[in-house]
């Protein structure tokens, strides 16, 4: 039974969720009916300092989603978690801090090799 | 997908300004539509998109589309994009991708970004085609990852090849709740049920024939009264609604699901078309604010056109119609009339009011409808 939780009581920020822990390729779509993936060229990238695999020229958003990752910002007041909402770059809900710059949509930005990417908290900062 | 190669002409430094008799902005179903027209009667358009391939959400679309075969019927969406992105290439139009028009100032000059540069656009005629965007409703702990737009999951599965969740709960049984619940389980995700707070499924009866076939329950007067979790969704809470949409009491139940889909309908993108001082009207059967126009898609604000959901939210259909209408009034006030740009306008229109006569676009119709019957003077107040 899931936690009922409809109190705005912040959460326990910066946790990583147990699903991130999954292999990174867990989320990839193998097998469809109708869709072909190209495979594409894997590239190793950091999420919070920790490797991981995406393909090169996906979204860093997808990479994450491929990876497990569900929380990709915490707000500046109520400390709640965040992920991509629209996925298609109109909403902002999916600002992170990539390779130190704060408010990268990661819906549309294109993953590369060696890319830090980082949970934005609050409205980010320039170094 | 993308067709062509990136327009260097337009990538000049930060103090030129690039003039261009016709400037498209947005490459999905209309603005592909609008290009193909423009170019075929002579008017080079300059076409730009803030994606890096052409076709807009046309691309996650798996489904054969319905209608007639002027527009694709029996053809997936993905497919779609790329008959009208080949159609494009055999023309003269310039493209300019990964580039947003970010706000349109006096003199009709668009700023434009692209990644590492702004571009200046003086555009003589503009269509926009910016599309519209996906809403949501309220209810606790709707912003917790996890309750994504329908729209969002299916670029996510079909695009990406991803999966965003592995149990789904689909709120929303009009024809976008309906089509993407069923790619979900294409995509090897189980969806737990589809909810409508509206007594009676609001999509097509085939599509909610197959989901039925595969044993997914469709509840109408259902809402979604919580999401449950704490860093990300961990359930839901969905209960029945009366007649007036009041949770009916002890009607409430669990389910357990970490994704929640909303399908609940979307919102024109009009901003541009606001910052270009086009009449506004408020028109809930178009889904909010969308710009007067007249029949052949200009606006109040003459050389502006609109074409697609950002003109009224319908579907790709209507707005590849509304994109061939467009292109060619707006081609045509560069060149002047034609028999050749008359056809194409006249055949656009005829087949816009046959979809809009149907029982499914009776709400597009009442919405042109309350438009048609506002006057098109530039009134905002």
């Amino acid at each position: 039974m899931p936690r009922r939780t409809s109190d705005r009581r912040p959460p326990t920020a910066h946790r990583s969720p147990p699903t991130a822990r999954r292999s990174p390729q867990g989320n990839r779509i193998t097998a469809h009916p109708i869709l072909t993936f190209a495979p594409g060229t894997e590239v190793e990238f950091s999420f919070e300092d920790e490797a991981l695999r995406g393909i090169e020229g996906e979204p860093i958003a997808a990479a994450l989603v491929a990876g497990g990752v569900k929380v990709f910002r915490v707000t500046e007041k109520m400390h709640r978690p965040r992920s991509f909402f629209c996925a298609v770059g109109k909403c902002s809900s999916c600002l992170m801090e990539v390779d130190g710059k704060p408010n990268v949509m990661v819906c549309m930005e294109p993953l590369k090799a060696g890319m830090k990417v980082r949970r934005q908290v609050g409205r980010g900062k320039l170094e | 997908m993308a067709v062509g190669s990136p327009d260097h002409s337009v990538t000049r430094p930060l103090d030129h300004l690039t003039t261009a008799s016709l400037v498209i902005v947005g490459g999905g179903p209309a603005g592909l539509s609008a290009a193909i027209a423009a170019a075929q009667l002579g008017v080079a358009p300059l076409l730009i998109d803030d994606n890096p391939a052409l076709g807009g959400q046309l691309i996650k679309q798996t489904h054969k589309f319905f209608g007639s075969r002027s527009l694709y019927c029996g053809t997936r969406g993905m497919d779609i994009a790329r008959i009208l992105c080949q159609q494009l290439s055999a023309t003269s139009a310039r493209l300019v991708l990964n580039a947003t028009a970010v706000g349109l100032y006096p003199g009709r000059v668009l700023a434009v970004v692209q990644p590492d540069r702004l571009l200046k656009l003086k555009a003589e005629r503009i269509v926009f085609a910016t599309g519209a965007a996906e809403n949501t409703i309220a209810f606790p702990n709707n912003d917790l990852p996890g309750v994504y737009g329908a729209g969002a999951v299916q670029t996510m599965m079909n695009v990406y090849g991803v999966r965003p969740g592995r149990r789904v709960l689909m709120v929303g049984a009009g024809n976008i709740g309906l089509i993407v619940s069923y790619q979900l389980i294409q995509a090897g995700i189980e969806v737990a049920c589809v909810i409508d707070v509206l007594p009676a499924i609001g999509g097509y009866h085939v599509h909610a024939a197959k989901l039925a076939r595969l044993g997914v329950p469709i509840l109408p007067s259902h809402t979604v009264v919580e999401a449950l979790g704490v860093e990300f969704v961990e359930g839901a809470v969905v209960a029945e609604v009366d007649r007036a949409f009041k949770v009916r009491p002890r009607t409430r139940r669990v389910l357990e699901v970490d994704t929640i889909c909303l399908a609940v309908g979307l919102s024109p993108l009009t901003e541009l078309l606001v910052q270009a001082d086009c009449r506004m009207v408020y028109v809930p059967e178009l889904g909010g604010n969308v710009a007067w126009h007249d029949a052949q898609m200009q606006t109040s604000v003459p050389g502006v056109y609109v074409a697609g959901d950002l003109s009224g939210i319908e579907e790709a259909s209507t707005a590849m119609l509304e994109g061939r209408l467009a292109g060619a009034a707006a081609a045509e006030s560069v060149k002047g009339s034609s028999a050749e740009s008359r056809v194409i306008i006249e055949q656009a229109q005829a087949e816009l009011g046959c979809i809009r006569k149907g029982p499914f676009g009776e709400k597009a119709a009442c919405g042109k409808g309350k438009l048609a019957a506002c006057a098109g003077a530039n009134t905002n107040t």
